[in-house]
Order: C-alpha cells, then structure tokens, then sequence
C-alpha cells in the first residue's frame, strides 16, 4: 500500500503537476494524501456544492442529512419556510446532531448532553441552564455553524463555507444555460421537478476526481459501455441510451475554464424533431408532447440537447437520460461516497413516472448495467497509480490539444463557454484541462479576490 | 389429518424447500446463470430496497417503496435476463475476470403455505444471506440480511416468484452489484 509520501516532482510547485501545455497531469494529485488535505481547505472550504433538491423538504421542519467535502451537513426548512444548511456537529462536544438521514422535527436535540437547536440553528435549549451555567452562558453565540451562501437555484440548492465567495449566479457564469436543462420540465414550461424517494449513496474505492472528469466530457471511454450495448437497457429496449434524439446533430464540448465546469452537448439542426422513447404509447405520446411543448418554450435553445456535465468541483448530472445528479463526496485520497438525486416532473403521467424509474435504476448506480463498468475502471485506475513507479508517470490530457476543431455553425445562438466541435474527432479532452486548470487556481490561490479571475478582464467573460 | 402428520407435512416441505433455495445457491456460485434464471418465473419481481436512519416512530419510512421509489433492485425477469446477458458478453468488465462468491443460506423459516402444507403450489418462506464476494486480488464484500422469497409450483417444479432483499446497511459498502441476491 502507497502511504503519504511527498510529490516526486522536481519542485512541489503545483504548476508542475498540472502541466497544460503539454497535457499531462501528475498522479500525486489523485493519490497523495497531503494534497487531499489540502483540497478539503483550498477547494471543499470555498467552492460552491450542491446540497440537495428543494422537494426533499418541502414544509417547514423537513430536514435532509448531505455532505459538504467530507463533512456531514443538515438541509432544513425553518418555521418560517426559510432554507438553511448546518454543520452537523454540535457546538457544545461535536456530537453528531442528527443521525436521521431525513425527516420532519420541531428541534435537533443532541443526544450527548441535551442541548437542543431550533430548525433555524439557534440554541433554544441547555439543560441546567439557570443552575450549572447561572444563566451566562450566551445562547445566540452557540448555534449550529451555518454555511455563509445558500442559494436556491431552480429547485436546487448549494451552498459555501466562504463569505467571500462570489454568488452562486456569478460562480456559475453562462453555465446555467446547460444547467437549466436539467433542472426545467422536460417541456421547459417552467412546471415544478421533484426527486424520487431514495437517495444512492455508495463507496466508490477511488479519488473524487475520477468521476468528476469523467462526467465532464469523456467521450472517449465509451467503448468500455460495450457490455450494455450488448445486453440493451436503453429506453427503447435497446442500446443504452436513446440516441435517435442526436441524429445529425453536432458534437460540442463546453468547457468553462476559467470556472472549471464543463458539459458535453448537442446541438440539433433546426428543424429535427425527436422521435425517441418509443416504448410504448402512453410513454411516446408524453415525449413526443413534451418535445413539441419544448420548442415552443425554449425557441431556437431547444436545439441543445446537453449530456453528462460536471459543476465543479464535485457535482455531476445527466440532463436527459437518466436525469439525476451525482454528488462525489471525498472520503480520504483512495475513497469516495457517490450520492444520487433521480429527477422526475411533478406532473409526469404514472406510466411516464414508472417507465423512467425502471429505467435510471437499471442504468446507474450500483445495480445500474452501465455504471458498474465505470466504477470498476475508476476503482482499478487509482488502485494502479498509487505505487512510487506509477507515480512517476503523468496522466495524458493530449486529447485535441493544439489543434482547433472544425467551426461551430450555431446559427445565430449565442452559446456561453469555450465550444469545440468534436462530431468529426469524437471526442477531445478541453472540457478535462478546463476543469483541472481551475483544480490548480483552486489550490494555490489565497482567496476569492485571487479566484474570481474573470472579474479582471483577463479571463473570458461570460 | 392427525396433528403428527401435519408435522411431518410441515418437516418435508421445510425439508423440500431449504434444498430448492440450496440448489439456487448452487447454481449462482457455480456461475451457472441461465439455469438460474430457468428457477424464476416469467413474472417474478425482485426487489431489493434501500434502508434510511429514521426515528423509531417513523419505521414506516425505513424501506424505500417497491414500485415508487428508487432501489437497489426493482425489476422483472427481463432486467434479470439482461444482466446475466451482460455477464456472459465476456466485456462487463465489473464482472470480467469473474468475481468468486459464496452464498450462505441459512434460518431458513417457512412462514406459510397455500392451499394447504400437504398439498401446497404456493409457500412463504424466509431467511438469512451472506454473500462473500471476492474478486481479482484482494477485493472483497460481505453482504448480509434477509430475504423473504415467494416459491410457486410450476409443472410440478419450484419457482421463485418473489424476492424481497433486505440488506442490512445504509450507505452500500460494495461498490457495486453486479451478482444475484
Ligand atoms: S455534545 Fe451536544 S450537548 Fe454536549
Ligand atoms: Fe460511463
């Protein structure tokens, strides 16, 4: 076993790890336990993460128990329908709050002493209060740590430890235009999404960033998806996913370098009409609606059609099939919890309800045929490169480098990021340098002045 | 029927079943997939849900729904049939090389049987699992819990026409499942 050893670069100037230039990226930075240390105050500390979905607690005194990096955190709607996000460590001598995963509660009692927090993280109660503390002690001082930022964004909620974190629009720039695509109704009508009950929640023997980048845009790494192509579960019963949607459409990576998000998308010619989920009437009679509903509302946007994509740092989704978001929640340099939401539209029809659910549990997670074969190379990748002599073998991000890809004919849309037509290559790796260059900013910058880099003109506005 | 022979009734279908669910374990083990799927019946359903922490007064939300939530497993024959196809295509690479298991049955409870315990085409019966997995060098997960399994005479053969997993953890500790419960 590969124990904590420093970097085998010449210096231990972070640059040298990430190398963009030449595309290659040292293993150190997946499998050194110092630098893990590091991301959890330079990244997990001050980025923006996903929490969890606005229907997971949708009256007040509902709470759900997340992850913020490593550390446990509580969702909660307060009294006044305001949502908050604590740490979940009590302030007296950190006993775990809440060991519930989720429910309802007029208070958070805290087994180990009894001192008891309102749903909006006040301390409301400290037994012996007049007797052991002579009524000294200042409750409004002693209420559960709060997050600095949340934000509701469609539905879905983030939050940050860092005040100084720019808002949760201005961290996601133009991003938001893919984003939106999952968070809208499927007929983009602006109608309410919820999650399904049941949340996965799985260890993954493999650093956080293994998923993330590929989530990001790994095209590549399709052929490793051979089995289930064999075997089908795609909705239409066969393949793995329904790609009637993409025919003729053009292959962008979209990446976000200077934010280090990234999404892989399509984008339709004008007039294509999808015709996919044809699996039973009720099923394509809703889609087909749906679509139609969609052009109408999206206009000349519903062209884009966006597949996996990564928030950075640490949030992944899938807009389209099978619609959910993943959370990579680190758990030690060698580890990491997977988390995942399973979106569905309120208003969806029973068939429509059923049709999809069998479907995002039979494609992902543990049981899901495709994803399995995505944690076994994740987990035998990072079980390889722990050794002093993988070590000294950088990853190659070669992929695209140095070359432009073919012009992009949007046709008058004006989409936000840096697009590279990747329909004749395939695929390409900006969307994985893009994430890893805001990694290392990430890492060696002191503070979000440092980090804001697009506010100085410099980087790219969008 | 006397008393003594309703108990012997009872004794040899016990008797009858523990073997059937022995031989179904077999048959996993041995990595014979498709004369295991000869055991279900077209219209099995196999579910296996997920556990929440919840407050002892909300017990009822413990399990993830079969049919609404989302599950480990909540599928029919044709999923069941897909992944042992997938397993045999020789590129599912979470089961290529081929993990080793080992499946324990044991507290073996008949808890029912329709018509009648002497003449039954239907019986309830549950038990306890571990699942030892093991696979290309050290990697390996014990998964254990119960399950409830509903058996149904088919041409005077046993099927399985339900299983319910219940496993006990909350977050899976394996990083997958790509094997049969
Ligand atoms: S640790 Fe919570 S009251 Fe003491
Ligand atoms: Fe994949």
């Amino acid at each position: 076993m590969a124990t904590a050893r420093k970097p085998r670069s010449k210096s231990s100037n972070r640059n040298s790890l990430v190398d963009l230039e030449s595309g290659v990226i040292s293993r150190e930075i997946f499998v050194n336990p110092e630098i893990y240390a590091q991301e959890q105050e330079q990244l997990f500390a001050r980025a923006w993460l996903f929490i969890g979905h606005q229907s997971q607690i949708s009256k007040p005194g509902d709470f759900f128990v997340s992850s913020m990096g490593e550390e446990s955190v509580i969702l909660c709607r307060d009294r006044q329908n305001e949502i908050h996000v604590f740490l979940n460590s009590c302030t007296h001598r950190g006993m775990k709050v809440c060991r519930y995963d989720e429910g309802n509660t007029p208070v958070f009692s805290c087994p180990y002493h009894g001192w008891s927090f309102a749903t909006d993280g006040k301390l409301v109660g400290v037994p012996y209060f007049k007797d052991a503390y002579k009524e000294t002690l200042d409750k409004s001082k002693w209420g559960l740590p709060e997050v600095a930022q949340v934000c509701n964004y469609k539905g879905s909620i983030w939050a940050t430890w860092d005040k100084h974190a720019p808002s949760f629009a201005e961290y996601m720039g133009g991003f938001t235009t893919y984003l939106d695509f999952l968070l809208d109704t499927w007929d983009g009508a602006g109608g309410e999404t919820e999650v399904f009950g049941g949340i996965e929640k799985w260890v993954i023997p493999c650093n956080w960033k293994f998923p993330a980048e590929n989530f990001i845009g790994d095209r590549y790494h399709n052929i490793s998806h051979r089995s289930v192509d064999m075997a089908g579960v795609g909705p239409s019963g066969v393949g793995r996913r329904d790609t009637t949607e993409r025919e003729g459409a053009t292959a962008l990576d979209i990446s976000f370098p200077e934010r280090g998000h990234g999404t892989i998308t399509f984008l339709r010619p004008d007039d294509k009409k999808t015709t996919s989920y044809q699996h039973s009437k009720i099923v394509s009679e809703y889609f087909a609606h749906c679509e139609s509903e969609r052009q109408k509302n999206y206009g000349k946007w519903a062209r884009l059609l966006p597949g996996p994509s990564t928030v950075f740092p640490n949030m992944s989704y899938l807009p389209r099939q099978p619609r959910s978001i993943a959370v990579w929640n680190p758990r030690g340099a060698n580890s990491h919890e997977a988390w995942r939401w399973f979106l569905i539209d309120k208003n969806a029809p029973p068939e429509v309800r059923e049709f999809l659910r069998h479907y995002y549990i039979t494609y992902s997670g543990p049981s899901g045929l495709t994803e399995q074969d995505d944690m076994e190379n994740w987990n035998y990748a990072h079980n390889a490169s722990q050794g002093v002599i993988a070590r000294r073998h950088p990853y190659n991000y070669q992929m695209g480098l140095g070359f432009d890809g073919p012009p992009v004919v949007t046709d008058g849309l004006e989409m936000p990021g840096q697009i590279r037509n990747v329909t004749d290559a395939f695929a390409g790796e900006q969307n994985q340098r893009g994430f890893y260059q805001r990694w290392s900013e990430f890492m060696s910058a002191p503070d979000w002045d440092a980090l804001a880099t697009w506010r100085n003109g410099n980087g790219k506005s969008h | 029927m006397t008393t003594v022979e309703t108990n012997i009734s009872r004794i040899l279908l016990k008797e009858e079943i523990q073997d059937f669910l022995f031989r179904e374990a077999e048959l996993l083990d041995e990595r014979n997939f498709e004369e295991w799927l000869d055991l279900l019946t077209d219209d099995i359903r196999y579910w296996m849900p997920m556990r929440r922490n919840v407050k002892a007064n909300e017990l009822d939300r413990e399990f993830t729904r079969e049919g609404q939530d989302i599950n480990w497993f909540d599928e029919g024959k044709g999923t069941l049939d897909r992944r042992v196809r997938q397993i045999l295509t020789g590129v599912h690479w979470a089961e290529e090389p081929l993990s080793r298991i080992c499946h324990f049955v044991t507290n073996v409870q008949l808890l029912g049987a329709e018509p009648s315990i002497t003449d039954p085409i239907e019986v309830s019966v549950k038990c306890r699992f571990l699942i030892y997995r093991n696979r290309v060098q050290t990697e390996t997960d014990f998964l254990i819990g119960k399950r409830e399994d509903t058996l149904r005479k088919v041409n005077e053969e046993w099927k399985i026409s339900q299983r319910k997993i219940i496993l006990d953890q909350n977050v899976l500790l394996a990083k997958n499942l790509t094997f049969f419960f």
